[in-house]
């Protein structure tokens, strides 16, 4: 076909007139792409690596042993994830309900002319790093909470039996609950900006036919709203719970880095990320350092489970949206 | 009570509930902006940006800190800026639903929420253990790093954001492709790609956990890349946690000029995006 013919031609002359430019320019940008991916794959293998003497050491007992002695070199992972995990339990369940509530009103409820300030409010608490949640939460959050909150949990809920033992002993302001508490107002913007995103994806004429057949606002809302978005609601729950499992800093101030397990939340407990900031560059000693490489290790091998599933889910939902 | 007060009834609530969960939201930002200000404000003065930092129990400044921040996120900038572009060009420009870039995009997402304290331990056992000490250069690789899934995702966003009108009529003019996404699509993006690097600096300026290992900290002026260098994040963790009343208001104005500027940083970023040609 001439015209087939015509445009090869016009290729090669271009190719001729110097366009050896575009070659050059998908390879280097092709280059960058892969080192995303090869940036994703040092992270792991360089974790395995400085991790292996401890795994080597302590093989599967690291992630069921308490202990964790410097002196006498005896590490194990159980404190710190449990702490990870607690945290970022009691992140969430504070955080969800707060998040709906936040997506809810911009979505829904408020006048169009402040949902645009109002996400951009809400979205500045996500801007604020985290070693300034972390110093607040320090000097002004830790002890409210040791004056006002916790001794009022403890003389309700402390009496109460089975879920008394979670709020036993005394009130130090530092622990597991008030690192809790800064990790939901931390994921709280991410959390509400999927929500908030999910829910506006929403077709008016569902809303709309809704509120015809004479609904009220809950019921759109709980009926027609929260079903049809469910999964981007899923994703980005997941999403912030990934924030949170790896949250650093905010931790540290707040949580009292103490290896011990304590069935009460208001003792001090410790993190992943809080044991490896404050333990880190003071650690002497391979198997030290080894040790808390391996806490890293299982830090990222956690979050990357967690971030991969909420992507998952929210690319599942794009795909249903333009199909 | 009847079916139609009940169900009205529940609705008030679940109104007064959402009401209130973004009152409970907005009250932890003006409550952490407000002690900020109310304890920082006493340490801005003259000092805090002539002076370095004092030894225990004197007053002094946060002079060597800023100027270490300032080089670290500089330098971390002049390397994340461009692999963050040329990457997103990548996802945006070349692989349009092809599964490579599915992978690369995946991988880009997760990265982007992914513990910046895994990054610094990885930039340790890169950059530290190899050359035997801290340095600000690997401070800088760590914030770089953190800062590339940022800019990634926004360029490619910003990209195709971009009509395909544009592209194709530059093509039938005879332009080959790099010439059209440089001259072309990049120049109509600026706005939003500027928007994406601007935020990325705004996340890494306050990052603390990967300089914990990479950068460390240094009592004093140091210009020599080659070592430890000192930054805001870190002194403000190590003088927050101090008994020291000197160090930890020299803390306070440290986290009142990191926030400051990073809210500077974020409102420039939307008003420029609100002013970019193509809008999501």
């Amino acid at each position: 076909m001439p015209a087939d013919i015509a445009i090869a031609r016009h290729r090669k002359s271009a190719g001729r007139h110097g366009a050896f430019g575009d070659p050059a320019f998908k390879g280097l940008t092709l280059a960058f792409a892969v080192l995303v991916l090869v940036v994703l794959a040092g992270v792991l293998v360089s974790l395995v690596l400085g991790a292996l003497p401890a795994l080597q050491q302590f093989g599967f007992n690291f992630l069921i042993t308490e202990a964790w002695n410097p002196v006498t070199e005896k590490f194990g992972a159980l404190a710190p994830v449990y702490g990870t995990l607690v945290t970022s339990a009691i992140a969430m369940l504070i955080g969800i309900p707060v998040a709906f509530g936040v997506a809810l009103f911009i979505t829904e409820l408020c006048p169009s002319w402040l949902k645009r300030p109002l996400s951009m409010m809400i979205e500045l608490l996500a801007a604020i790093p985290s070693i300034i949640y972390g110093i607040w939460g320090l000097f002004v959050l830790a002890p409210f909470v040791q004056e006002h909150i916790e001794p009022a949990l403890i003389d309700t809920l402390g009496a109460v039996p089975g879920i008394g033992l979670l709020f036993q002993g005394p009130p130090l302001g530092i622990g597991v609950l008030t690192a809790g508490f800064i990790l939901a107002i931390m994921v709280l913007p991410f959390i509400s900006a999927v929500m908030r995103d999910v829910f506006e994806t929403v077709p008016a004429v569902l809303r709309e036919s809704t509120y015809a057949l004479g609904a009220t606002t809950s019921e759109v809302v709980w009926r027609v709203v929260l079903p049809y978005a469910r999964i981007g609601v899923f994703g980005g729950i997941l999403l912030g719970l990934g924030r949170a499992l790896g949250e650093t800093m905010a931790v540290t101030f707040v949580i009292g880095n103490a290896h011990h397990i304590h069935a009460s939340l208001l003792q001090p407990g410790t993190t992943i990320s809080a044991a490896l900031a404050n333990e880190f560059t003071e650690a002497v000693g391979d198997l030290y350092l080894s040790s808390l490489i391996a806490l890293g290790l299982i830090l990222f091998v956690i979050t990357f489970i967690v971030l991969a599933l909420a992507k998952l889910l929210l690319i599942r939902l794009e795909k249903q949206g333009a199909g | 009570m009847p079916l139609y007060a009940r169900r009205r009834l529940s609705n008030w609530i679940i109104i007064g509930l959402s009401v209130a969960a973004t009152a409970f939201g907005l009250l932890w930002l003006v409550m952490v902006l407000g002690t900020l200000l109310i304890n920082g404000v006493g340490a801005i003065g003259p000092a805090l940006f002539t002076q370095m930092t004092p030894p225990p129990g004197s007053s002094g400044g946060l002079l060597n800190a800023i100027a270490g921040s300032l080089a670290m996120t500089g330098i971390a900038t002049l390397i994340g800026t461009p692999t963050g572009i040329l990457a997103g060009t990548f996802l945006a420009e070349y692989a349009r639903g092809n599964q490579f870039g599915e992978l690369v995009r995946f991988i880009n997402d997760i990265l982007l929420s992914a513990p910046s304290i895994i990054i610094g331990l990885f930039v340790y056992e890169v950059m530290v253990v190899r050359m035997g000490h801290f340095s600000a250069w690997a401070g800088a690789v760590a914030l770089a790093i953190i800062m590339v899934p940022v800019v990634v995702r926004t360029t490619e966003d910003m990209l195709r954001l971009v009509p395909s009108a544009l592209r194709e009529a530059a093509a039938a003019l005879g332009a080959p492709k790099w010439k059209v996404v440089v001259l072309v699509t990049y120049r109509a993006a600026m706005q939003g790609m500027v928007t994406g690097v601007l935020l990325a600096i705004a996340r890494i300026s306050g990052e603390t956990a990967p300089l914990l290992f990479t950068a460390l900290n240094n009592q004093f002026w140091s210009t020599d890349l080659n070592r430890p260098m000192a930054n805001l994040p870190v002194v403000i963790y190590q003088f927050a946690m101090s008994p020291y009343a000197d160090w930890q208001l020299l803390a306070w104005g440290g986290a009142l000029l990191i926030t400051a500027s990073i809210l500077v940083l974020n409102i420039t970023a939307r008003i420029l995006a609100a002013w970019s040609s193509f809008k999501p």
